[in-house]
């Protein structure tokens, strides 16, 4: 018999995609519950105003309208407001500005999108009309999006009671040694540059559903969530004062997150508390607009980098200088975004042995900022890396040879960095050479020269980088700031027969969990692929969990369910020892049988799971019956994946618009368990990387203004934007998880940013070009080309 | 979108007569714009009027001219081989509209009723001195364009084709907006024995606009070359996000002189 290899390592196709591919996929927006009512929220068009009045009444009175809620509405029942889940220090010790972040506004509204009222009524429609009849009284206020301008002497405040601001100031490193390596150094190169605000843009916009059971008191929410169990964490002690056994939250079929379906939003509370005044559900659902001015945004920092070298190009120091923008108010995890992810980066792949890093963050009257897909890391990244070739730039060396001669060696793990980090594993060398490999490096100037004669400019980049995900240690992140743990649970359920159900705290919006975890599980309990089921996103069938994002489901969901099965096991051989008459010590368990050692005797672990179930022949007075068993893992250390991205981009000189031509990437995941998943993730997170690199900003005018607020003005990457991307994957094990797996949703967006930014340089280098801010958009290359030619024709 | 009143009715002159006694009515075409902003509540008309069942598409080809029905849809235009052998420009130009959901649905009397300053149509029945026929007239090209989403049309009066006659050579050279995909600078070139017309879509704030300049140069030396030296006036263009008005008029030239390259 044939029989098809279905495990670890396997590319199996993904179970979810039959569902998905034939439209049968059961997103929130598809659940409509009996006696539904539909919410409209009434958002602020203003950037900064006083709020003076709302005057509900011709809403209340049209058709269909059930009930109109404004902050004062609400202010009766004491709920809390949406809190932040990290806290920062800054450099003196204070704790950060952490402002009231009401559900809806009250007393001023801080940015165009700010909820201000919602109306409930019978149909959609209806809520629509009566929400364009609340008559809003504002009062404008002048109003700041930009960073440097929120940090200029007499700006606007955005929140009055602080005085600032200023969120926090806060630094990590040896200042002093730093100082000291540049005052030493024979050579120092500085970089200005700027990391550009995103929007997520997730296939499915953000939708939740409220529900009340009057008899037992139970509220659901049903939510477009990363992380059921955080939401109801969060929703149900912070701000409604529910407990836990009366919230239940699910997260259905979710059509992409990217980070920023990871927090929780004021509309969760709100359909949630207006179905317990109501006793009927409400239901909300985000158009894309409003997507745009309600989604949490990404990066949006301004930067400076200096490094400190000796003559022969080897890296003393590193000091760093960010302004981060956390809009106008902290979303869940932003204050670890700019920091803790962020700076603890900034040593890379690089044994620089002092790093000194400042972070101002601040708020603005713009969308919160928040985790988005590489969280951080790819602002270290794109800073280290631009910073590389601009140093090769300034000083004349090769800018490969740059960075061989500072990578971390591979002998060198386990590896302390001066900014915190300890990497486990690595080998970038490695990396580095099979990408040149991979994209033909050498023979470039032939494809550069060949381009020329096409009128075309061609240009190579490089990106060499390391991230750290799989988050993370539950008292080491506490230590920095969290208010969480961050562990994550499985339960492995042997059923009676021997197939398997997977519950996992995970969740899967996108990545194939369904696919990935019954590969693993079926994999080390030696059963058929198709005999386990993935569970997740629901709380009431769910143990517990901490959801999907930092690329940590596989490593530390993953390791929980490794942690379970292993109890399954250890069970397991107890009930073999019973039945095969042996020593617990002498059964060995492989390929999914429980033998005694030295012998032919075995049982198959449908077998022992009939036993465990019909316990009639059983070693009943020392153990129970079942094969069910629950693991909370938390992980020992952070993941560190990193690798080498290589970009080549043809520019037409006439018109500025850069094409990528060939792209490679060459990532060390760890352990691979389904190599196509791997594959198309990193796919995916490069198309982000090139959408950042080449086409996406987020853009507010200088009143605070949305200007790019929909598909219209905001360039979302199409597939006719993207390359063929080459992956290929360099194993080095993590070597404190079971797996050895690192994550891999991340590597695209993290590594590639840089290697298009560099490509596009390279490919302008004749035009005395050092940097280009993202997005190289062909407006600003023709502006750099023209610039050049005028030049050169004035010489 | 707000609610309205629906009619499709089967006669044109049931057609016209709703939408000439009301100045809410609204005619629907391929509703690739409309739509939108219906959805958007952007425009609230009391009636709309759609335009499906008039008998208004399809495309006729004689050795001079090119007749299209205004409901015929931009992919129906794309993939004529007649009209791609006629006026090869044309059929490329349609190929290049939206997408091909929006191919597939849009039509030319809809985007040329519309007349958006982005649309790539206005390009060609300009640049190729096009007739357009309403349900009481005919207009021609050069008088139809009065300014963007402004045109010669009355209230209530629906075109019911285009007629193009067919040129010596064509082409329509797009640069589009990274973002929308809409023409951000479109030149459409056509060259007939008595000479060159050449149109601009995309780039100028009151609409598509011939370049005389171009015309001029290009009817003496029907090469890129003959036009390589002239600047376009970056004065009365548009500037935005993506474009600002000294890019796109250095845009013009380039797509000008590929367009003329193309042209066949």
């Amino acid at each position: 018999m044939n029989v098809m290899f279905e495990g670890i390592g396997a590319s199996m196709r993904r179970k979810e995609d039959l569902r998905f591919i034939n439209g049968h996929g059961h997103y929130t927006d598809d659940i409509n519950r009996p006696g539904q009512l539909y919410a409209i929220i009434r958002r602020s068009d203003r950037p900064h105003a006083k709020l003076l009045g709302i005057d509900t009444k011709a809403a209340k009175a049209a058709p269909g309208v059930i009930a109109v809620y404004t902050h004062a509405d609400m202010a009766p029942d004491n709920l809390g407001g949406i809190p932040c889940g990290w806290q920062i220090h800054s450099k003196d010790g204070s704790p950060m500005a952490e402002p009231a972040h009401p559900i809806l506004a009250t007393g001023k509204v801080r940015h165009v999108g700010d909820p201000v009222a919602v109306v409930i009524a019978e149909t959609r429609a209806q809520a629509k009309t009566a929400a364009e009849l609340l008559e809003i009284d504002y009062e404008d206020l002048p109003a700041i999006a930009a960073v440097t301008d929120a940090i200029a002497p007499g700006a606007p405040v955005v929140h009055d009671e602080i005085g600032s601001n200023t969120c926090f100031d806060w630094h990590i490193g040896d200042k002093d040694m730093v100082d000291a390596a540049f005052a030493r150094a024979a050579q120092t190169v500085k970089l200005d540059l700027t990391n550009n605000r995103l929007v997520p843009n997730a296939m499915e916009t953000r939708c939740a559903i409220g529900e009340y059971d009057a008899m037992s008191g139970d509220y659901t929410l049903y939510t477009t969530s990363q992380n059921p169990h955080v939401i109801r964490l969060l929703m149900g002690a912070f701000v409604l004062h529910l407990p836990e056994h009366r919230l239940r939250v699910v997260a259905p079929d979710v059509g992409g997150g990217f980070g920023s379906k990871i927090y929780h939003y004021a509309e969760e509370a709100l359909v949630t508390w207006c179905a317990g005044k109501l006793k009927r559900p409400v239901k909300w659902t985000a158009d894309r607009s409003e997507a745009f001015m309600s989604d949490a945004h990404g990066r949006d920092h301004v930067s400076t980098a200096e490094m400190a070298l000796d003559a022969d190009g080897t890296f003393l120091a590193l000091r760093v200088a960010t302004i981060a923008n956390m809009g106008a108010y902290l979303s869940t995890f932003a204050p670890a975004v700019p920091t803790y992810l962020y700076a603890t980066l900034l040593a890379g792949v690089y044994k620089t042995p002092a790093v000194y890093a400042e972070v101002h963050a601040v708020f603005t009257n713009t969308v919160p900022v928040d985790a988005y897909r590489g969280a951080g890391r790819p602002e270290a990244t794109f800073l280290l890396e631009r910073l590389m070739d601009v140093i090769a730039h300034d000083t004349g060396h090769d800018r490969v040879e740059l960075r061989r001669r500072n990578f971390i060696p591979a002998d060198a793990f386990p590896y302390q960095t001066p900014v915190a980090l300890q990497y486990d594993s690595g080998d970038y060398q490695t990396t580095l050479n099979k990408a040149l490999a991979n994209i033909a490096w050498d023979d470039f100037p032939a494809r550069r020269a060949e381009a020329a004669g096409r009128g075309k400019l061609r240009g190579i980049g490089i990106s060499t980088y390391v991230e750290a995900c799989g988050i993370a240690p539950s008292k080491l992140v506490g230590q920095l700031g969290a208010r969480a743990g961050l562990y994550e649970v499985a339960n492995i359920r042997v059923h009676p027969t021997g197939s398997v159900t997977v519950f996992t705290g995970t969740h899967s919006h996108g990545q194939g969990h369904e696919t990935t975890f019954a590969q693993l599980v079926a994999d080390q309990l030696g059963i058929p692929f198709a005999n386990v089921d993935v569970v997740h996103g629901d709380t009431n069938k769910i143990p517990f969990g901490m959801g999907t994002y930092g690329s940590r489901s596989l490593a530390v969901g993953g390791s929980a369910m490794v942690k379970a099965m292993d109890k399954i096991i250890a069970k397991g051989k107890k009930i073999a020892a019973h039945l095969m008459e042996a020593s617990v010590e002498d059964i060995e368990f492989a390929n999914g049988e429980f033998s005694v050692a030295g012998t032919d005797k075995k049982k198959t672990i449908g077998e022992i799971a009939l036993t465990a179930y019909v316990p009639h022949n059983y070693p009943i007075d020392e153990i129970e019956p079942g094969l069910d068993e629950t693991a909370f893992y938390d992980p020992k250390n952070f993941t560190f994946p990193g690798g080498c991205h290589i970009c080549e981009v043809e520019i037409d000189p006439e018109t500025g618009v850069t094409s990528v031509v060939n792209f490679v990437a060459v990532d060390d995941v760890g352990r691979v368990i389904n190599p196509m998943i791997v594959e198309g993730q990193v796919q995916g997170g490069v198309a982000q990387g090139i959408g950042q690199a080449l086409l996406e900003a987020a853009i507010y005018d200088d009143q605070a203004q949305l200007v790019s607020g929909s598909f219209m003005d905001y360039t979302m990457p199409r597939a006719d934007d993207l390359p063929n991307i080459l992956v290929g994957t360099e194993t080095t094990l993590c070597t404190h998880n079971p797996l050895g797996v690192k994550g891999c949703g991340e590597v695209g967006a993290i590594g590639s940013p840089p290697a298009v930014i560099n490509a596009v340089v390279d490919a302008l280098r004749d035009y005395g070009v050092r940097h280009i801010d993202m997005p190289a958009s062909p407006q600003k290359i023709w502006a750099i080309i023209n610039a050049g030619a005028q030049k050169m024709a004035a010489e | 979108m707000y609610d309205f009143t629906y009619e499709k009715p089967t006669e044109i002159a049931s057609a016209t007569a709703i939408l000439g006694k009301d100045d809410e009515a609204k005619a629907l075409a391929g509703g690739q714009t409309f739509i939108p902003v219906l959805k958007q509540r952007l425009n609230k008309p009391t009636v709309v009027v759609d335009l499906a069942k008039l008998g208004l598409s399809g495309i006729t080809v004689t050795p001079t001219t090119v007749t299209i029905g205004a409901m015929t849809t931009h992919a129906a235009v794309a993939d004529s081989a007649e009209v791609a052998h006629a006026i090869p420009g044309l059929a490329h130009l349609a190929s290049m509209i939206g997408d091909w959901q929006v191919r597939h649905r849009g039509t030319i009397g809809g985007s040329l009723a519309n007349n958006d300053p982005s649309a790539c149509y206005p390009a060609a029945v300009l640049a190729l001195g096009a007739t357009i026929t309403t349900d009481r007239r005919s207009i021609s090209a050069d008088d139809y364009f009065q300014g963007m989403f402004t045109t010669a049309l009355e209230q209530g009066e629906l075109i019911t084709s285009v007629t193009f006659p067919v040129p010596v050579a064509s082409s329509y050279l797009k640069f589009k907006n990274p973002a929308s995909r809409y023409a951000m600078v479109g030149v459409f070139i056509a060259k007939f024995d008595t000479g060159v017309r050449v149109a601009v879509t995309g780039a100028s704030q009151s609409g598509v606009f011939r370049h005389t300049a171009f015309e001029a140069a290009l009817s003496t030396n029907f090469t890129a070359d003959a036009i390589a030296k002239i600047a376009t006036p970056a004065d009365g263009l548009n500037s935005d996000i993506h474009a600002s008005a000294d890019y796109r008029a250095h845009l013009i030239g380039v797509m000008a002189r590929r367009a003329v390259a193309a042209a066949k």
